[in-house]
């Protein structure tokens, strides 16, 4: 069993890490719906084994480019929730000070370069930040997370036939949640899986359980590996699903009741819950004891983000560009 | 002072700012091996070799983007879009990627790109070749817009865009790569958002960029043969707009003609007279006048082509009609 080659802090940690970005995910479903966060909300719940299998294949100096669905991506990176939430609020003590909003948490310091709200596009600005980890000659892995819908893009094609023509440290990591918006990748693609395209750029093409955190690390850490030894790309395909709609508040005529409930049996937290106490890692009750943590961690941070202030009116003016006559903005 | 042309002059722009700082490469479809179509990075590669002279393939919107993302991360690319008209589909890259990256996520990253895009028409390259297409990029917030006429414009701008943290685009006209000025060899930078005026006059303000600087000149050598005294001012830089130049310009003449080569329906001539109209309107002998390129495709027929952009002829005859 793949459990045993980790030990009990590690995966502790992947626990926890799950339980975060569900947690996260969860308050925000909750605060939309009560209509104290504006805008669109797209959570990952149940998609959180391929962000924190994704991140924590990283080390901390290396970067990822997140997705509109990317809350637990960037949390798995390191992101305080609070500050994230309060980017959801749309306050001054958020990531992006406000201006960027749920689809838009980024933070180099960090290594988050930014989710992005135009399907596919992060994918080649991973591959420009792979570009610029070879040409400085740094060692940086970029992970680019992008979904099923993403692949269908030109970018996508564009950015991987790039990434592999010049053996480029990245590694493409596909949650397939099987729906874009509502239309099933069955309906709208040909081949069975997407890692089948890799053969297309003469990279690694890989298909990983989305649904079991150990299987996504194990198949990203190698990709990084080969990345960082300057082996080129891997595309990686995470088999996953959302539980929640595109949207929140989205009716979900596109699928049945009976096949979310199938992928719910499937879930990637009660899996590793289940596997930790069997293996004897860890008690129910240390386990319970994260979640409390978790859930206070999570609370506090809408309360971070409730107490923050709004952005000053005139900051509605500041940062469109780095310098400028003024006139520009003003007129 | 040594005489060069505008594209040699953009070639020691790009060299020189690769010399002074290893962060800046280029990149772009046959910028290598081939040195760029207009010959404009001829023997980069072998100088600086091919991690930074990057020959990409034809993904305008891939490479686009991935410069983007390498200016996220410390490079400052310059990217070459072999004409104007495929900046249009790279337009999410340059409008929704590098335009919007500082403002979304509060001014934490910058986005030091330069797009250089060939345009215009006159080359019998028709429609799909041939577009002045400023327009679109002075239309969105994030993206400074330079158009400059001359050689010495055009290097002192370029360079001045790269060291530059935020994207900028610089239109240059294709028919002004062969043409020659003056271009000292000391080192210089112009400032973005300065116009210049390249004559002064006091009866009438002629307003230009990129090309139609030049046919506005003739048009004022012309007027002035009849005793009237045009001002020409080349704003060189469309975004920031340098709009005390224009201000002073017409406070002076009290009439001003706006003349570009890209089509008159919502050209960014329309923005200029309306900032004139707003501010200046008292100073006004006359309303503003636009002189812009026809509502139609670039044709490719040369019996055709040269009637959709101004000439000077046309700049003459609409400021003979404001001095009525």
């Amino acid at each position: 069993m793949i459990i045993k080659k980790y030990n009990r802090e590690t995966l502790l940690r992947f626990y926890r890490e799950m339980k975060r970005v569900r947690g996260f995910d969860t308050k925000a479903s909750e605060l939309f719906t009560k209509a104290m966060i504006a805008g669109n909300i797209h959570t990952c719940i149940g998609q959180e084994a391929t962000a924190v299998g994704g991140c924590l294949a990283l080390n901390p100096s290396d970067f990822i480019v997140a997705t509109h669905r990317g809350h637990g991506q960037c949390l798995a990176k390191g992101g305080d929730p609070g500050m994230m939430m309060a980017e959801l609020f749309g306050k001054e003590t958020g990531y992006c000070r406000g201006k960027g909003g749920s689809m838009h948490i980024a933070n180099v310091d960090i290594g988050i370069l930014g989710a992005n709200g135009i399907v596919g596009a992060g994918i080649p600005i991973g591959v420009g930040s792979a570009l610029a980890s070879k040409i400085l000659k740094t060692m940086e892995v970029t992970l680019v997370f992008f979904g099923d819908g993403a692949s269908n893009t030109g970018e996508f094609h564009e950015a991987l036939n790039m990434a592999s023509a010049w053996d480029l440290p990245v590694v493409f990591l596909c949650e397939n949640n099987k729906y874009a918006v509502s239309v099933n990748i069955d309906r709208v693609t040909k081949v069975k899986d997407i890692a089948e395209r890799a053969k297309g750029y003469g990279i690694p093409g890989v298909i990983t359980d989305g649904c079991d955190v150990l299987a996504v690390h194990e198949t990203v850490k190698k990709a990084v590996k080969r990345a960082r030894a300057g082996q080129g790309p891997t595309l990686v395909e995470a088999k996953t699903y959302r539980y929640h709609g595109h949207y929140e508040g989205d009716p979900q005529v596109y699928r049945t009741k009976e096949e979310v409930l199938e992928w719910k049996n499937r879930d990637a937290i009660e899996r590793l819950r289940k596997e930790i106490i069997e293996a004897g890692f860890a008690l129910e009750e240390e386990l319970a004891g994260i979640d409390k943590e978790v859930k206070e961690e999570m609370e506090a941070a809408v309360l971070f983000a409730q107490n923050s202030p709004y952005p000053e009116k005139k900051e509605v003016m500041t940062d469109v560009y780095a310098s400028d006559n003024e006139r520009g903005v003003a007129r | 002072m040594r005489q060069l042309t505008y594209s040699k002059a953009i070639s020691e722009a790009l060299r020189e700012e690769m010399l002074r700082n290893e962060a800046v490469i280029v990149m772009g479809e046959d910028m290598g091996v081939m040195g760029s179509v207009f010959g404009i990075t001829r023997g980069f590669m072998e100088e600086f070799g091919s991690d930074r002279v990057i020959d990409t393939p034809i993904s305008e919107n891939g490479f686009t983007s991935i410069a983007v993302g390498a200016a996220m991360r410390g490079l400052r690319p310059v990217v070459e879009i072999m004409y104007v008209d495929f900046t249009t589909v790279c337009y999410d890259a340059i409008a929704n990627q590098a335009a919007k990256m500082r403002y979304m996520t509060g001014g934490q990253l910058t986005i030091p790109v330069v797009i250089r895009a060939p345009g215009g028409a006159g080359r019998r390259n028709a429609g799909q070749h041939s577009q002045s297409l400023e327009a679109i990029f002075t239309h969105i917030p994030g993206l400074k817009v330079i158009a400059p006429s001359t050689p010495y414009d055009a290097k002192g701008l370029l360079k001045s865009a790269i060291r530059d943290d935020d994207p900028v685009v610089c239109i240059e006209h294709k028919l002004l790569y062969a043409g020659k000025g003056e271009v000292p060899e000391e080192e210089y930078l112009l400032e973005l958002g300065k116009a210049d005026v390249k004559r002064t006059g006091e009866d009438v303000t002629i307003i230009a960029w990129s090309r139609q600087v030049l046919s506005a000149l003739d048009a004022a050598e012309q007027l002035a043969k009849e005793g009237i005294n045009a001002e020409v001012v080349d704003l060189r830089s469309l975004v920031p707009l340098d709009f005390e130049t224009i201000s002073n310009s017409v406070t002076k003449t009290h009439r001003a003609v706006v003349v570009h080569e890209a089509v008159k329906r919502g050209g960014y001539g329309g923005e200029i007279a309306a900032q004139i109209s707003e501010e200046l309107f008292d100073y006004l002998d006359a309303p503003v006048k636009r002189v812009a390129g026809l509502n139609v495709i670039p044709p490719f027929s040369p019996a055709l082509e040269d009637y959709i952009y101004p000439h000077s002829s046309d700049i003459v005859a609409a400021v003979k009609e404001l001095l009525l």
